[in-house]
């Protein structure tokens, strides 16, 4: 039997009817974030009397740009987010692989426990030790440091990066393991022979680490709130309060603040999207 | 009995992987979370003595006229906030989810722009809302005015009855895209054997989705509902920076999270109180431990779940 046009207009309307809506969000999604980008090109006037234009040769302006960085001190933010989240990030995905391996791997007493005594961070936000947190960094004298900041994220990262990681690692075939240790490998051998092959989870757990780090505004203004120590967040934070009035200067640090972690996204969204989805097809 | 022997022996090299997680995670996590618990029972001193208290803090968040009003109304405020994300987030999630899990390259546009918001820090998302809803900008009503439902636009921020409906909405909107991925990837990891003889029998797409694919991913409703539980007492970020510390218009934002921040550091006119801020956060460790440990022995027990 041939299709009849009608049946075809109902399979047309029903095959684009998914795309209207993902359409329609789309532009929910991302329509705030365009008003912000094109209208920090543009001068004040042209902010308010035309904001739903792209900037023109007329309307064109990078005067918020200079506001910026004539009076904030964004580079030395930037670099501080950059400082915490790497060494954050790099000392995570370290210590917590070894975790990962010595759980996957060995088979002793108290393997269990330990799991469960790791896995309790996952479900319980650090942020509610913060009375505690802040009396260990002061009687460590880490108050305005980076380095307090490092070791709470690193804390509240492990537990999900050691859960992950480690069911990455018990797929690793054990014939290849045993082999290496016949021919005389040591355990740390064999677990820097293990690391490679999980690449692909440890690059993704990366960007889950990252992007919470980077963005946190809690632990920045607690424990690290000096102009010396303030991460990107915080200084935005902060800028802007002075700056309400300021719409040029505000709408273009918003967009120099978005700029780096967009791009973070945009470069590595397809190996991220893919990592969360490798844990459901396997 | 060789075999037991060996078992029970802890090898240095384990020591030597477990270690720096077990110590790190210990004393910048598990140890300051216990000892905030502990000071919840405390008392700090005119010249920072400790004595013990009792229940004393409790009673005093329970029904002192400085703490309990604002404790019921941030835990009223916080359930508002949990509800708005279970009915609206989440259902939107699974609904993207859905319509991303047909695959294809237009889609995988999507999926990537879909998640766009969620990549943002809260503070860059909190302050591009309140210029997009500030009258004096005029975008959010221009936008409803250019669909003849300008009528509809007021200062939404400002005024108590609706700013905190306000503000849910504006996380909703940044953090649909985590129930999003978390039901596209439970979806997509069905086998299309299980749905390939319905689609033969002539069953609908709408039938397909709610009588075999949905129920397969039950296991993630339940994992989803329980991160947007303890994903509300992480909701401070928001509020402080679109409505500060103090949560206004007449802490008709204030949620655990805002409150636990203003009595352990104090606001303009009252001093901050770390043991009653430890209070509060016990509090709020106490509503999580229930919510989790309810997951846990009512719906993850009972939700079957099946080894795709």
């Amino acid at each position: 039997m041939k299709p009849t046009p009608l049946y075809r207009l109902g399979q047309f309307i029903g095959k684009s009817i998914p795309i209207m809506i993902l359409t329609i969000y789309g532009l929910i999604a991302i329509f705030p974030i365009v008003m912000i980008l094109i209208n920090s090109f543009k001068d004040k006037s042209a902010i308010f009397g035309a904001p739903f234009q792209f900037p023109n040769t007329q309307t064109f302006s990078l005067i918020g740009y200079e506001t910026v960085t004539k009076r904030a001190t964004f580079p030395a933010y930037f670099l501080n987010s950059s400082i915490v989240t790497l060494t954050s990030l790099i000392l995570t995905l370290f210590i917590g692989a070894m975790a990962a391996f010595a759980l996957a791997e060995y088979d002793f007493r108290g393997n269990t426990l330990i799991a469960l005594y790791l896995s309790i961070g996952i479900m319980i936000p650090i942020r509610l030790g913060t009375v505690g947190i802040l009396r260990l960094m002061v009687s460590l004298k880490l108050v305005n440091t980076l380095t307090g900041l490092i070791l709470v994220y690193v804390a509240q990262s492990l537990p999900m990066t050691i859960f992950i990681l480690s069911q990455f690692m018990r797929q690793v075939p054990k014939d290849l393991k045993d082999a290496a240790r016949i021919d005389g490998a040591s355990e740390y051998r064999i677990f820097g022979m293990v690391l490679p092959l999980v690449r692909p989870a440890i690059g993704a757990i990366g960007i889950f680490t990252m992007i919470p780090i980077w963005n946190d505004l809690w632990f920045p203004l607690i424990l690290a709130p000096s102009s010396k120590t303030a991460t990107v967040t915080l200084g935005v934070q902060q800028f802007l309060g002075q700056f309400v009035s300021d719409w040029n200067a505000v709408l273009s640090s918003l967009t120099l603040a978005m700029i780096p972690i967009l791009l973070v996204y945009l470069i590595f969204s397809r190996q991220m999207i893919r990592s969360i989805t490798a844990g459901a097809v396997k | 009995m060789q075999q037991s022997k060996q078992r029970s022996h802890f090898p240095v090299h384990v020591a030597v992987f477990l270690a720096p997680a077990v110590l790190l995670y210990s004393v910048f996590m598990v140890m300051p979370l216990i000892n905030s618990l502990r000071l919840s029972f405390y008392n700090i001193g005119e010249q920072n003595q400790m004595s013990y208290n009792g229940l004393q803090n409790y009673v005093k968040l329970f029904t002192d006229s400085n703490f309990a009003p604002f404790f019921w109304r941030a835990l009223k405020n916080n359930f508002v906030f949990f509800v708005i994300h279970v009915l609206v987030q989440n259902p939107i999630g699974l609904m993207l989810a859905a319509l991303l899990a047909e695959g294809g390259r237009v889609r995988n546009f999507f999926r990537t722009v879909l998640f766009m918001p969620t990549v943002l820090s809260v503070v860059i998302i909190g302050f591009i809302w309140q210029l997009i809803l500030n009258p004096l900008w005029g975008v959010a009503e221009g936008m409803l005015k250019a669909v003849h439902l300008g009528y509809l636009f007021g200062p939404w921020l400002g005024k108590p009855e609706s700013a905190l409906i306000t503000v849910s909405l504006i996380s909703v909107w940044q953090f649909v895209g985590i129930p999003m991925i978390l039901f596209y990837a439970a979806l997509i990891g069905i086998p299309d054997e299980l749905t390939e003889a319905a689609h033969v029998d002539g069953a609908t797409a709408w039938n397909i989705f709610w009588r075999i694919k949905f129920p397969l991913i039950l296991p993630t409703v339940g994992i989803v509902s329980v991160l947007t539980f303890v994903g509300n007492f992480n909701a401070f970020d928001l509020i402080y920076t679109m409505k500060g510390a103090n949560a206004g218009p007449d802490f008709a934002t204030d949620i655990m999270g805002t409150l636990f921040y203003r009595t352990f550091f104090g606001q303009q006119l009252q001093l901050g109180n770390p043991t009653m801020g430890a209070t509060v956060a016990a509090m709020m460790f106490l509503i999580i431990l229930t919510g989790v440990l309810l997951y846990m022995f009512l719906w993850a027990r009972r939700v079957q779940t099946y080894e795709l």
